[in-house]
């Protein structure tokens, strides 16, 4: 494992990830369940083991809607939106590793479309 | 009159102008001013949670600057609100990030979450009082039975947006009743409608905020009310319903009669 990647995942992220007690709710109440590979609750698990390489390179990082339901309903105040946060920044600070391109936008558009769905795509998607 | 600052947000100024106009004349009607800032600059959508991130926090905390100078920050758009009262929540718990900020902007004087942001339902609610609003309802929404979408961004992080109960909030049923309608009560009413990721997976906001419309219709409701302009395009046109769907100032205007066409 890389130790300074999971360091600064941790510092990204502001959580402490051993205040988990694998209950297991976050996941069972994100509504992107089905489309991820990896739950909120393995998100927190796997970055507390340190085994970070398999999150980075998920599908997983983009499915999350940022609806803070986990963060909200958590027991013990873990907050593992943050952890997923953490790591896609993780992934698309590197240079060339944006999940969402401007030159793809358009065929994402239709006449009602708010620009509030296009800036946080770019949000959450790009750096 | 008292006097709020109000931000708009980038999407009230294009596709969501219903939102905007209706929140500023019913306003005026109940005497409420609301002075635009200078040169605000777009939210965002989304609050970057990270705690290593500054530069993604800037406009919101210029936006909130701008507010200093009035009774408060009002916004309309749950996105822009959640973003705006996360950064108030969490610059003033975190010297850190005040201190960063203040060198980026090059401010004399740290800014620390002093001014108080209300959403447009807040100001509603604790400023104007829901009772004052009845009373001055002139075309009520009698027979009515209208469902109220929260979805995720108005109420959650309750921490920071200490808006209402995040799981069994009153405030827009209380808004409902306000302008003389019935709140429908269901089991979708704060759970996401799929949000962005319209943009790329259709399939998934089709499933989501089709979940959201039929939880609705289930309880009986005729049309479904939101405060986002991404909720409503994700309702409208992903849910597969054709339950109207309203902005929730479009019904305000309506019943204090500043809506031409009248109620339906
Ligand atoms: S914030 Fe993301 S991970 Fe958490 S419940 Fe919502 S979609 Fe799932
Ligand atoms: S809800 Fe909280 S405590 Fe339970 S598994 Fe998720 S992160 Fe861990
Ligand atoms: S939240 Fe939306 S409407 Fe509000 S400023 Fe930001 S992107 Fe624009
Ligand atoms: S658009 Fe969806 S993601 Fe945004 S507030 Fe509405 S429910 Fe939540």
């Amino acid at each position: 494992m890389n130790k300074n990647e999971k360091d600064w995942i941790d510092i990204t992220s502001g959580v402490n990830v051993r205040k988990c007690m694998r209950c297991g709710k976050c996941t069972a109440t994100c509504p992107s369940y089905a489309e991820m590979e990896y739950h909120p609750h393995q998100f927190v698990y796997m970055v507390e083991k340190g085994d970070i390489e398999p999150l980075l390179n998920s599908d997983s990082l983009y499915k999350c809607l940022t609806c803070f339901a986990c963060v909200e309903r958590c027991p013990r105040g873990v907050e593992p939106a943050k952890v997923v946060e953490a790591v896609r920044l993780t992934a698309v600070r590197k240079q060339g590793n944006n999940h969402l391109i401007p030159d793809q936008i358009p065929a994402m558009l239709d006449d009602d479309m708010p620009q509030q769905a296009i800036v946080t795509a770019f949000r959450k998607y790009t750096k | 009159m008292e006097t709020f600052t109000y931000y708009p947000g980038c999407t009230l100024r294009t596709k969501a102008k219903e939102l905007d106009t209706y929140a500023r004349a019913a306003a005026e009607v109940l005497g409420i001013s609301l002075v635009e800032p200078e040169n605000w600059q777009c939210c965002g959508g989304a609050y970057t949670t990270a705690t290593n991130e500054v530069s993604t926090k800037l406009s919101a905390v210029r936006t909130l600057m701008a507010g200093k100078e009035t009774k408060g920050l009002v916004t309309v758009c749950s996105a822009c609100h959640n973003v705006i009262k996360q950064t108030n929540y969490d610059i003033a718990r975190n010297e850190a990030m005040a201190v960063k900020v203040q060198r980026y902007l090059g401010l004399e004087e740290a800014y620390k979450g002093e001014t108080m942001v209300y959403h447009y339902l807040e100001l509603l609610r604790d400023v104007v009082g829901f009772d004052k609003l009845k009373e001055k309802v002139v075309n009520p929404f009698k027979g009515k039975k209208i469902a109220a979408y929260y979805g995720c961004l108005l109420l959650r992080p309750s921490k920071a947006l200490a808006m209402d109960n995040p799981e069994n909030p009153v405030i827009m049923e209380d808004f409902i009743r306000a302008i003389g309608g019935t709140p429908v009560i269901y089991a979708q009413r704060n759970e996401c409608c799929g949000g962005y990721i319209t943009m790329e997976d259709k399939a998934q906001a089709a499933k989501r905020s089709g979940a959201v419309m039929a939880s609705a219709e289930e309880m009986g409701a005729d049309m479904i009310i939101t405060a986002c302009p991404l909720c409503l395009y994700n309702l409208k046109k992903n849910s597969g319903s054709d339950m109207p769907v309203y902005y929730f100032t479009e019904l305000l205007a309506e019943a204090l009669g500043l809506k031409e066409d009248g109620n339906e």
